[in-house]
């Protein structure tokens, strides 16, 4: 029970079914109903509680993305998104949903019908898992696990295995090359985020979430800002988005790995990729953004602030998307072994070195770590646009420049 | 471990080919090693039907064969007629004319690149950044010739009708906010690294080779040929303005996005000096009659369409139709080298090739 | 350094994101208080009383009010105006028509005869679904009585409902388009403003009709 009432969102629905006296400070209203000896009772209902509102919101804030996205997208673009369902069509996303439920399910006969079924739903279901675990607010978790990173690293990755089995139980020829290319391009990109979350916890000192926020006196974006761009380059791989949408664009060619899937399993991936969209920007805002943290001068609660930064960098991940187009498959792989994996390096042994010689740093020392990182940033980034760049692709590069005939 | 090599249909319908075009593809793992093309899925018969109708009808027949550039279909058909006929067209007409071309062109280059980009994934952003600047060069021919895209503007002996007086600011705003867009679409795509590394060195076509398969226009310019026939058989007033003719080093995919690019800036440069030399006047002769009957003989005037030489070839035996009518097609003599360029490169590269080798499947099947 | 080009990118779309959007909302589109003060041209006392539902619609965002886009005045419509009282059936535009959609039957006069004489017209069909609207038959009519229309919403469920008869020829609500008519032109003449129909057959022609002194002298005096 102990560690359950840390949690702030845990108390206020629990004191106010409980008539436990020890909470009798938080109780706003004096409505309680269920006896101490009937703890059980009241705890487990507030824990139903939660896990429903949890599970709706995710739901709920997927088809807010889908809309979020289709209009941003259409703005960067100059024009507008959908606008017709509804005021500045906010009911697309529910036409959306109708329509995947009402086309045909197609099944093409396999042999494996079991993986056939369970691939759409590892992709979507262990993502909820993330959600409880950030701290949205100074006490405002749902549990606080004192492995948090490597909790939701773990997580992150668990959609690689649902890639593959999709791929595989199609039976398609086509889609199980699809599904291996996609594996091949999501674990090559785990390893940038791992070594970046890293990183992240020695400035921490604890792996738990809630410290990492806490020991963000700078946020880490601006304290390693080589770290920061790493774990974002990486997470816009793990989510197949754009510039590394080859899995979603099909190749361009040859079928994906989701091709063979209709209707309700084809929105199951849909969802899965949205869910899994917001859950690593929440990831992001924590690691990097100092989560619920803001200008402690304006009294505005820190549950605030996390949503503004949450939106903000999901409108980072639209922005990509708008803007770049795809790499082919093999750069993808010489980008994140040649060098997204050099980069994760070189921070982290800067990282490690500066706390060494500095355990404990007042705030002068903290700036001049920031200043040795970023002069850090810009020397790696300079010398790997230097010397590896060039053969980072398969076809060389140079600078390009149209000459003018002659009269 | 032994390998087999996977020959694919690539289909008429498929969401990356420009039009109907098929391809059988062979390749071992990730590389080609053979794609055949296959046409001929919209043929319609323009060439027998243009044996059909008199020489001022055949001018909508030649609209809709390039459909992307209706204005250049037109003049090359016109000038092969007044060739023909012996008609000297009116000096205004002429001019219009020109600048109907050249706005034509900057049209046809946005949408070549812009697809060009779009097949490169870029989720339709830099192509309705261009097609918004090809919307105001479509409401400037509305205003002109009264439709958007299938034009017939041009009669023989000089254009149908003239430009009303709504047209000239239009024409100029657009002039004056054009350059602008155009350094917004090259921040864009010119310096992007990941468009950089993704067609440079990509399908490289040396000069030898571009020049024994008769290949013509930017394609041929960007394997840094020095050929344009503005300059080197003057049609139309061509020889008193002044433009270059930005020519490509390597010859790869990259240069051929850069060379159309850099012309749609000589084509602003070419619409500027037309308005400073254009006279008012009548805009055909009035000695060319309602059906034109040329003497017995054949004419070939080719032009530089944006996508190559373009040229109709008109035999006529004294009637009010052609005996026969051939088209050579730009694209159709470009296309004939797509299998060698993509061999030996990736899938992922061959939508890319073919998106900028600019074809146009009206033209090709005709 | 690389990955300047990529900022470039970034940047680039970052401004046209607080930039104007080009989209024309074709037919209708929905606007808030704002936009339908601004449409209706009502203060909003008045818009209260006058249309209440369409204000509380507002308030919500889901007022519809018609947007079209900007037409020129050559635009080559759907439809085509033909002024009778100009034809003389002689089946120019038939004949000139590279795909032969007009169908033309007439018979011999029945009228008084003035000065000269024009068929009875019977049958004058134009096949809107083959036709192209290259304008090649309103080049061709030397009386100006057949012209371009101005509108383009001619769908209908039916093959058979895209052949235009004559009696809707006859009368149908003429606005037509300044297509090869430099005469419109030159009188200004706009088909999409409110007041655009032409009711007088004697508006459209680029001749003038001579006078009844000029008449005489050259029909009678002259002989």
């Amino acid at each position: 029970m102990g560690p359950a009432r840390d949690s702030f969102l845990f108390e206020i629905v629990y004191c106010h079914l409980s008539k436990d006296p020890s909470c009798d400070s938080v109780r706003y209203i004096n409505f309680s109903f269920i006896p101490v000896e009937l703890n059980w009772l009241s705890f487990s209902l507030t824990a139903f509680f939660w896990i429903f509102a949890f599970v709706n919101a995710a739901l709920i804030s997927v088809l807010m993305l889908i809309w979020g996205e289709r209009r941003l997208i259409g703005k960067f673009q100059a024009r507008l998104g959908p606008n017709r369902w509804g005021p500045l069509g906010l009911f697309t996303p529910i036409a959306d949903a109708i329509k995947v439920m009402f086309k045909e399910d197609v099944e093409p006969t396999l042999s494996d019908k079991l993986i056939y079924v369970l691939a759409p739903i590892l992709m979507v279901v262990p993502v909820f898992m993330i959600f409880p675990v950030i701290p949205y607010g100074a006490k405002s978790f749902l549990t606080n696990i004192s492995v948090g990173v490597v909790f939701v690293l773990a997580i992150t990755s668990i959609n690689s295995l649902s890639v593959l089995m999709a791929g595989w139980a199609s039976g398609n020829r086509f889609a199980i090359i699809g599904g291996i290319r996609a594996v091949a391009m999501l674990l090559s990109y785990e390893i940038p985020m791992g070594i970046s979350a890293a990183g992240v916890v020695i400035i921490a000192g604890s792996l738990s979430l809630s410290e990492v926020v806490e020991a963000q006196i700078i946020p880490n974006a601006i304290f390693q800002p080589l770290g920061f761009l790493v774990f974002l380059v990486a997470s816009t791989a793990e989510l197949n988005r754009s510039p590394f949408d080859i899995t979603e664009a099909e190749s361009e060619l040859v079928a994906g790995y989701m091709t063979d899937y209709s209707s309700m399993k084809f929105g199951l991936f849909y969802l899965g990729e949205f869910m899994a969209t917001i859950a690593s920007s929440a990831v992001i805002v924590t690691f990097y953004l100092s989560g619920w943290r803001g200008p402690s001068f304006l009294p505005i609660p820190g549950e605030f602030w996390f949503f503004a930064k949450w939106i903000g960098v999901i409108a980072i991940f639209i922005w990509f998307r708008a803007t770049f187009p795809r790499l082919r498959i093999d750069q993808i792989m010489s980008l994140a072994w040649k060098g997204l994996f050099e980069l994760s390096l070189i921070n982290i042994l800067v990282i490690a070195l500066t706390m060494a010689i500095w355990p404990d740093p007042t705030s002068t020392q903290l700036l001049f770590m920031t200043g040795i990182n970023w002069a850090v940033f810009i020397g790696s980034i300079y010398i790997f646009g230097k010397i590896l760049s060039p053969n980072l692709t398969g076809n060389k590069i140079d600078k390009r420049k149209v000459v003018y005939g002659l009269d | 471990m032994s390998t087999e090599l996977v020959t694919m249909n690539i289909g008429p319908i498929h969401p990356s080919t420009h039009g109907v075009f098929r391809m059988r593809v062979t390749f071992d793992g990730e590389t080609i090693i053979d794609a055949e093309p296959i046409i001929g899925y919209l043929h319609r018969g323009s060439e027998k039907l243009a044996e059909e109708r008199t020489y001022t009808q055949i001018v909508t027949l030649t609209d809709r064969m390039d459909y992307t550039a209706s204005m250049t279909n037109n003049q090359a058909y016109i000038l092969s007629v007044e060739k023909l006929a012996g008609i000297k067209p009116a000096e205004r007409g002429v001019w219009l004319r020109m600048i109907a071309a050249e706005l034509q062109r900057i049209a046809a280059h946005s949408v070549a690149i812009g697809f060009l980009i779009n097949d490169l994934g870029a989720w339709h952003t830099p192509l309705l950044y261009l097609l918004r600047e090809r919307e105001k060069i479509l409401e400037l021919f509305e205003m002109m010739c009264g439709a958007r895209i299938t034009n017939s503007y041009l009669r023989p002996g000089g254009v149908f009708m003239d430009a009303p007086d709504e047209f000239w600011p239009s024409l100029n705003r657009f002039l004056d906010e054009m350059p602008e867009r155009l350094n917004d679409i090259e921040n864009l795509l010119t310096d992007n690294e990941i468009i950089v590394s993704r067609t440079q060195n990509v399908a490289v076509l040396n000069k030898e080779d571009a020049i024994n398969a008769s290949i013509t226009g930017p394609m041929l310019r960007a394997s840094g040929v020095d050929w344009d026939l503005r300059h080197r058989n003057p049609y139309d007033f061509y020889d008193k303005v002044s433009f270059r003719r930005p020519l490509g080093t390597v010859g790869d995919n990259n240069d051929r996005y850069l060379v159309r690019l850099h012309e749609i800036r000589e084509s602003l440069k070419i619409i500027e000096q037309c308005l400073d030399l254009i006279e008012p006047g009548p805009i055909k002769p009035e000695e060319v009659p309602f059906l034109v009957r040329p003497d017995e003989g054949d004419s070939y005037v080719p032009i530089e369409a944006p996508k190559g030489e373009l040229g109709f070839y008109l035999v006529s035996d004294g009637g009010i139709s052609p005996f026969r009518c051939h088209v050579r097609a730009p694209s159709l003599m470009n296309l004939t080298l797509l299998r060698d360029m993509v061999i030996g490169y990736k899938i992922a590269d061959l939508f890319v090739t073919f998106g900028s080798v600019d074809v146009n499947m009206g033209e090709v099947d005709r | 350094m690389f990955g300047i080009g990529l900022l470039k990118g970034l940047f680039t779309t970052l401004k046209n994101l607080f930039g104007p959007v080009f989209t024309v909302q074709y037919p209708n589109k929905k606007v808030g208080l704002l936009g339908a003060l601004k449409f209706h041209k009502k203060t909003p006392a008045n818009f209260i009383k006058t249309q209440p539902k369409d204000f509380v619609k507002s308030l919500a965002g889901l007022h519809e009010v018609p947007e079209y886009p900007d037409q020129a005045t050559r635009f080559r419509g759907q439809d085509f105006n033909w002024f009778e009282d100009r034809c003389t059936g002689c089946a120019s535009c038939a004949k000139y028509c590279p795909l032969g959609i007009i169908k033309i039957e007439t018979k011999p006069s029945t009228r008084d005869a003035k000065e000269g004489s024009s068929y009875d017209i019977d049958v004058f069909d134009i096949d809107i679904g083959r036709c192209m609207f290259c304008g090649l038959c309103v080049e061709a009519c030397p009386f100006d009585a057949l012209h371009m229309g101005s509108g383009f919403e001619r769908a209908n469920e039916k093959r058979n409902g895209l052949v235009i008869p004559v009696d809707e020829l006859r009368t149908a609500i003429k606005t037509p388009s300044t297509w090869f008519r430099p005469q419109m032109e030159n009188k200004n003449y706009r088909p999409k403003e409110n007041d655009a129909e032409i009711k007088d057959y004697r508006d459209i022609g680029r001749h003038e009709k001579p006078s009844d002194d000029e008449l005489t002298e050259r029909w009678v005096n002259e002989r």
